[in-house]
C-alpha cells in the first residue's frame, strides 16, 4: 500500500502521458487527457512551493521558540514571510493594498526590497568570482590555459574598449570569436551535453515509470 | 522629490549597503539583510502560486467553469502536507509520484523528439552545403566537439587508446566552452554591480542635496 500505490500511480500518470504524444491534443481525447494532466501537474507542483514555504516558517518558528543561536535573525525572517504573503492573499476588493497589483504591500515590498537585494546578492558574487577566476586562471596546464585565454577573449568581446582593443590586432579578433569559439566549440560542447544530459534524463524517466526507480519516495 | 521617495531610496540604499558589507566580513547588519531577504522570497513565492496556481488554475475553473474534477489534483496537493505527520508521511508519496509519473512521462518524449534528435540534426550537416571552405570547417569542429565531449563523459570504458585521445579532445573543448561560460557569467555579475553601484552613486547620493 505504501509503496504499491504510488508506483502505480507513476505508471499510469507517465503512461498517459507518453501514450498520448501520438496523438493530437485538440482532436482526440487521448491528446486532451495529456494537457489535462500538464496542468495538474502545475496546480500539485504550486503546492509543493506552499509546502517548502509552510516548511521554512515552521523550521524559523520552531528556532525561534527555542530561543537557539541567532533566534532574532529568524524572527526578521518570519515578519518578513507574512508581511510579504498575508496581503497577496487578502482580495484586492478589500482595499488597494491588498492582491498583487501595482500599489499593493506585496508590489512595494518587491519592487523596493525584494529586487534590488536580489540584484545586490548576485552583484556580491562578482567580487568572489574574480576570486575563483584568479585561483582557475592560473595557467598551471593546457586545459586551464585554454579556459584563461576563452575566458579573458569573451570578457574584451563583450564590452565596446575591449573590442576596439581586440581589433588593433590583425584580423577580425570577434568575428573570428564569434564564429570559432560561440558557434563552433562552445556550441558543439553544449550539443554534447544537451544530448548526454537528455539521454540519461529520458532513461531515468522510464526507470521511474516503470517504478525501477523509487528513491524519490524516501525511506519506509 | 517627495520625501516618501527619499525614504524609499534610503530604505534600498541600506539593504544593498547591507548585504555588499559582507564583502568585509560576516556582520550583524549583513545577517539581519540576509534573512529578510530569505523571507521575503518565500513570501514572494506564497502570493505568486496563490494568485496563479491556486486562483486561476484550481479555484476559479472549478467554482466558475464547472470543472469539479480539479478536485483531483487539489487533493494531490494537499496531500503533499501529510509529510508534516510522521504517521501518515508516506501518503504525500502518491502526489510526488504523481509529479514524477508526469514529469518522466513528459520528458521520455519531449527530451528525445525536442533535445536530442534536433541537435542530432544541427550536427550532422553536409560539408559542402553551399557555405564554403570556413563553414566546411566550422562544421567539422562541432561534430568532433560534439562526439569528443560525449566520449569525456562516457564512464563505462576505461579512457585509454583511441578513446583515451578522443576523451582528451573533449577535455579541451569544454575548457573552452566553460572558459567562454565562465566570461559570460563574469560579465553578467559584474553588469548587476555596475547596476548597484550606479544608485548609490546617482539615486542615493542624488538625495542628499535634498536632505542637506
Amino acid at each position: 500500500m505504501k509503496t504499491g500505490v504510488p508506483v502505480a500511480v507513476s505508471f499510469v500518470a507517465g503512461l498517459i502521458m507518453v501514450v498520448s504524444f501520438f496523438f493530437n491534443e485538440e482532436t482526440t481525447k487521448v491528446g486532451g487527457l495529456s494537457q489535462e494532466l500538464l496542468n495538474w501537474l502545475i496546480i500539485v507542483g504550486g503546492f509543493t512551493l506552499l509546502l517548502g514555504v509552510v516548511s521554512i516558517t515552521r523550521v524559523n518558528w520552531s528556532g525561534v521558540r527555542q530561543k537557539k543561536e541567532g533566534w532574532i535573525y529568524k524572527v526578521f525572517t518570519l515578519i518578513s514571510i507574512f508581511a510579504m504573503a498575508l496581503p497577496s492573499l487578502l482580495p484586492e476588493s478589500w482595499s488597494p493594498l491588498f492582491g498583487r497589483s501595482a500599489g499593493s504591500i506585496y508590489d512595494w515590498l518587491f519592487v523596493y526590497l525584494q529586487a534590488p537585494m536580489m540584484a545586490t546578492m548576485f552583484a556580491t558574487l562578482a567580487f568572489y568570482i574574480a576570486s575563483a577566476a584568479y585561483r582557475a586562471f592560473r595557467a598551471r596546464s593546457a586545459e586551464a590555459t585554454l579556459l584563461l585565454i576563452t575566458a579573458t577573449l569573451v570578457m574584451l568581446w563583450r564590452v565596446p574598449m575591449g573590442e576596439a582593443f581586440l581589433n588593433l590586432f590583425p584580423g577580425d579578433i570577434p568575428a573570428w570569436l564569434n564564429t570559432y569559439i560561440m558557434n563552433g566549440a562552445n556550441l558543439a560542447v553544449q550539443r554534447g551535453i544537451i544530448i548526454g544530459a537528455a539521454l540519461g534524463a529520458s532513461s531515468m524517466s522510464l526507470r521511474i515509470i516503470l517504478g525501477i526507480e523509487r528513491t524519490y519516495m524516501g525511506k519506509g | 522629490m517627495t520625501s516618501v521617495a527619499i525614504l524609499q531610496i534610503w530604505i534600498v540604499a541600506f539593504f544593498t549597503l547591507a548585504l555588499f558589507s559582507f564583502l568585509y566580513k560576516d556582520n550583524p547588519v549583513y545577517k539581519l539583510a540576509e534573512h529578510i531577504f530569505a523571507g521575503l522570497t518565500a513570501g514572494y513565492q506564497v502570493g505568486l502560486v496563490w494568485d496563479t496556481v491556486v486562483i486561476q488554475k484550481l479555484w476559479d475553473p472549478m467554482i466558475y467553469d464547472g470543472k469539479w474534477w480539479l478536485f483531483v489534483p487539489g487533493i494531490l496537493g494537499f496531500l503533499m502536507f501529510a509529510r508534516f505527520w510522521p504517521k501518515y508521511s508516506w501518503v504525500s508519496r502518491v502526489s510526488l509520484a504523481f509529479v514524477m509519473g508526469t514529469t518522466s512521462g513528459v520528458f521520455i518524449t519531449t527530451q528525445l523528439h525536442g533535445l536530442v534528435l534536433p541537435a542530432m540534426k544541427s550536427t550532422m550537416l553536409p560539408l559542402g552545403g553551399g557555405g564554403g571552405l570556413a563553414q566546411a570547417v566550422l562544421a567539422i569542429i562541432v561534430v568532433v566537439g560534439v562526439v569528443s565531449t560525449l566520449i569525456y563523459f562516457y564512464f563505462s570504458k576505461e579512457h585509454t587508446g583511441a578513446l583515451g585521445v578522443t576523451a582528451k579532445v573533449g577535455i579541451w573543448f569544454i575548457m573552452i566552452s566553460f572558459g567562454a561560460h565562465f566570461g559570460y557569467t563574469v560579465m553578467g555579475r559584474v553588469s548587476l554591480l555596475i547596476g548597484r553601484v550606479y544608485f548609490l552613486f546617482y539615486d542615493w547620493f542624488g538625495t542628499f542635496s535634498e536632505i542637506f
